[in-house]
């Protein structure tokens, strides 16, 4: 038996060459490319997350300090002040994104699965509301909140953050109807499914994918608005975006306490979407129903 | 107890495009296994979708049992449609997508199980299946969860919208014969679409051909084999498809291959009454008997399909340009490149008018 070191060569594969090699260092190339640019984007959240665990002597020295004796100090003192606007910003931000979808279902089934006369317009119309800077509409929003008893009042963000997702939410949740397959509908309806059972009992089920993605968004952008809330409340319906402003002192130290209050708000919306990321991902892929 | 009758029912689309129906007379007897067919775009789809109510007629009416239903809505038409692609609901179990049409009439939850299981038994649908999603199963345990569903309805008419075209080539022709014989037990009057005219004739009890939103010819599959009314039919109908050449006439017969092909009496008096100089000749494979030398039609073999018993030759006839094809014995056939001759008989030759199509006889 001898056994001779036959070099084993792939069938078709390419000789280790310069092509060879070029490929493989453009491949590394993108490789570190990706990670400097993802670093670059985490870096300040890092910097974030770990100020939030310094002493606020230690938060503001230069160069910055890496070692430290990590302390729970600035989140007791942000959990101590935080109650009324998390419980603010938790309404706000829930009731005005159940009402969204509440409105966007059959809003978008109009615009989709029986489209109504002149259903281009509607749908125009619907997503112009976004192109008006928000900042020209604060005076009149202003003036109507005031005539209406309305200013400083939780009601009032719940129909803003409602208005203002429902746009997106109806585009959105409208492309993911178009995908159910027709036939699936007619189906229902030679079953002898009414609209409301058609939406509920088929059209539901197939793109909740997409409604936990809506959703998300939905929540996303009520939990982070900031300029609405800081110019039409004060204290009754203050929310978390206003939390970490009134962080902020006249004077002193405040590094490290806006950045464990920075660190509390922000962890919501990253759970709420690591809990979403599943369906997130289904929802923006919609497409695989057959 | 339900016939099934188009009255110059007519779909159209756009404005300024013809019909996709045009003005369909359909007489469908109760217990009938009806296929409407022909190729893509030829109307047999949406036809089918406006018995089932999915689509509006732009003129005459259609009736399910002498009931006109031309404005009744699809769930009170008493019809059940199996679709292409199944259309089964993703997220209901199997036993949920049969039981959801006598749920929403209220029918109990225990008889709509009894009807449910019924149907499957029927179908050799296993027990367990039952409490799986649809994309649990097999193509072919959806199709027949598909059939279960309309099943399962007991109703008036079964509506078939090309269902056998996602399964695979061997399942198909096992499902087409299941298909037939289910019909036939339980004598449901049934309308089936498609495009296959194997599928139309092995299935049908009688076969309506149509092509461009018209009906052309609706018979029973022998019939319409022996005696299509015209060149479509005679080219649709029959696989391989019949040999159509247009051939010049001379001295009581037609031009061929060098040769003088005679033709029947009441063709000839046809093409003289109706002043023509050429015809369509329509020749069917099988019909082209190999002669050894002494028949009318020669050529050469420029291919050989064997298919196991029989094989089909690819032959140019000689002064010809197009090849016909025949159909000869699988063990006996020539040679590419081989010269042969046919042999014809005067009553298998078909004519066909060389502009409108219609059938030369009698």
């Amino acid at each position: 038996m001898t056994a001779t070191a036959v070099p084993v060569r792939p069938l078709k594969g390419r000789e280790p060459g310069p092509q060879r090699f070029r490929e493989m260092s453009s491949q590394v190339g993108w490789g570190v490319l990706a990670w400097v640019v993802g670093i670059a984007f985490f870096l300040p959240v890092l910097w974030m997350g770990i100020t939030a665990f310094k002493p606020e002597s230690a938060a503001q020295t230069w160069p910055p300090k890496f070692t430290f004796s990590p302390t729970l100090a600035e989140f007791r003192l942000v959990f101590s002040g935080w109650g009324p606007f998390v419980t603010h910003s938790v309404i706000a931000t829930a009731v005005s994104t159940l009402l969204v979808l509440l409105l966007g279902v059959p809003a978008s089934y109009a615009l989709s699965v029986h489209p109504v006369k002149n259903w281009r317009d509607g749908l125009f119309f619907f997503i112009s509301t976004k192109m008006l800077p928000i900042v020209a509409a604060i005076g009149p929003l202003y003036v109507i909140a005031l005539k209406t008893h309305l200013l400083d009042s939780i009601w009032l963000l719940i129909i803003l953050y409602t208005a203002m997702n429902l746009p997106l939410a109806i585009w959105m949740i409208r492309s993911f109807m178009l995908e159910v397959p027709k036939e699936l509908l007619e189906a229902a309806r030679l079953d002898g499914a009414g609209r409301i059972r058609e939406i509920s009992g088929v059209i539901l089920p197939i793109i909740s994918p997409g409604l936990v993605s809506t959703a998300l968004i939905c929540v996303i952008f009520a939990w982070n608005e900031l300029f609405l809330a800081l110019n039409l409340t004060v204290t009754n319906a203050a929310t978390m975006p206003m939390f970490l402003i009134s962080s902020v002192p006249q004077e002193g130290l405040y590094l490290a306490h806006l950045s464990a209050a920075a660190v509390v708000a922000s962890v919501p919306v990253i759970l709420v979407g690591w809990i979403a990321q599943r369906s997130l991902v289904r929802g923006l892929s919609m497409g695989a129903i057959k | 107890m339900a016939q099934v009758k188009y009255v110059s029912a007519s779909r159209v689309y756009a404005k300024d495009a013809p019909p996709a129906v045009d003005a369909l007379d359909l007489d469908i007897k109760d217990g009938e296994f009806m296929v409407l067919v022909g190729p893509s775009g030829s109307g047999k789809t949406t036809a089918l979708r406006m018995l089932a109510g999915l689509e509006p007629l732009d003129g005459g009416r259609v009736e399910i049992g002498d009931r006109d239903v031309t404005f009744v809505p699809p769930k009170d038409r008493d019809i059940a449609m199996v679709f292409q692609n199944y259309a089964l609901y993703p997220q209901k179990t199997v036993a949920e997508n049969m039981g959801f049409a006598l749920k929403m009439q209220g029918v109990h939850k225990d008889e709509r199980a009894r009807r449910v299981q019924e149907a499957a038994r029927l179908l050799d649908l296993d027990e367990n299946l039952l409490d799986r999603k649809p994309k649990a199963l097999s193509g072919g345990q959806r199709q027949r969860v598909a059939m279960g569903r309309a099943i399962v309805r007991e109703p008036k008419v079964f509506l078939m919208d090309e269902p056998l075209s996602n399964l695979d080539a061997k399942l198909r022709v096992q499902t087409r014969s299941q298909i037939a014989e289910l019909q036939r037990r339980l004598g449901v009057t049934t309308v089936y679409v498609t495009h296959d005219q194997v599928e139309a004739m092995t299935m049908g009890h009688r076969v309506a051909v149509l092509a461009s939103g018209q009906l052309q010819q609706c018979d029973t599959p022998r019939h319409l084999y022996d005696n299509p009314v015209n060149q479509f039919v005679a080219g649709f109908i029959g696989s391989p498809a019949m040999n159509l050449q247009t051939v010049p006439l001379a001295g009581g017969g037609a031009r061929i291959a060098g040769t003088t092909l005679p033709l029947p009496a009441a063709v000839r008096s046809a093409a003289s009454r109706a002043g023509l100089s050429e015809l369509v000749l329509g020749i069917r494979p099988e019909h082209l008997h190999l002669a050894n030398g002494s028949g009318e039609l020669a050529g050469e073999v420029l291919l050989v399909e064997e298919l196991g018993a029989d094989a089909l030759l690819h032959v140019r006839l000689k002064e010809s340009g197009s090849p016909v094809v025949a159909r000869t014995e699988g063990r006996k056939s020539p040679a590419p490149g081989q010269q042969v001759t046919f042999r014809v008989q005067l009553d298998d030759v078909f004519a066909f008018h060389p502009e409108t199509g219609a059938r030369l006889a009698g």
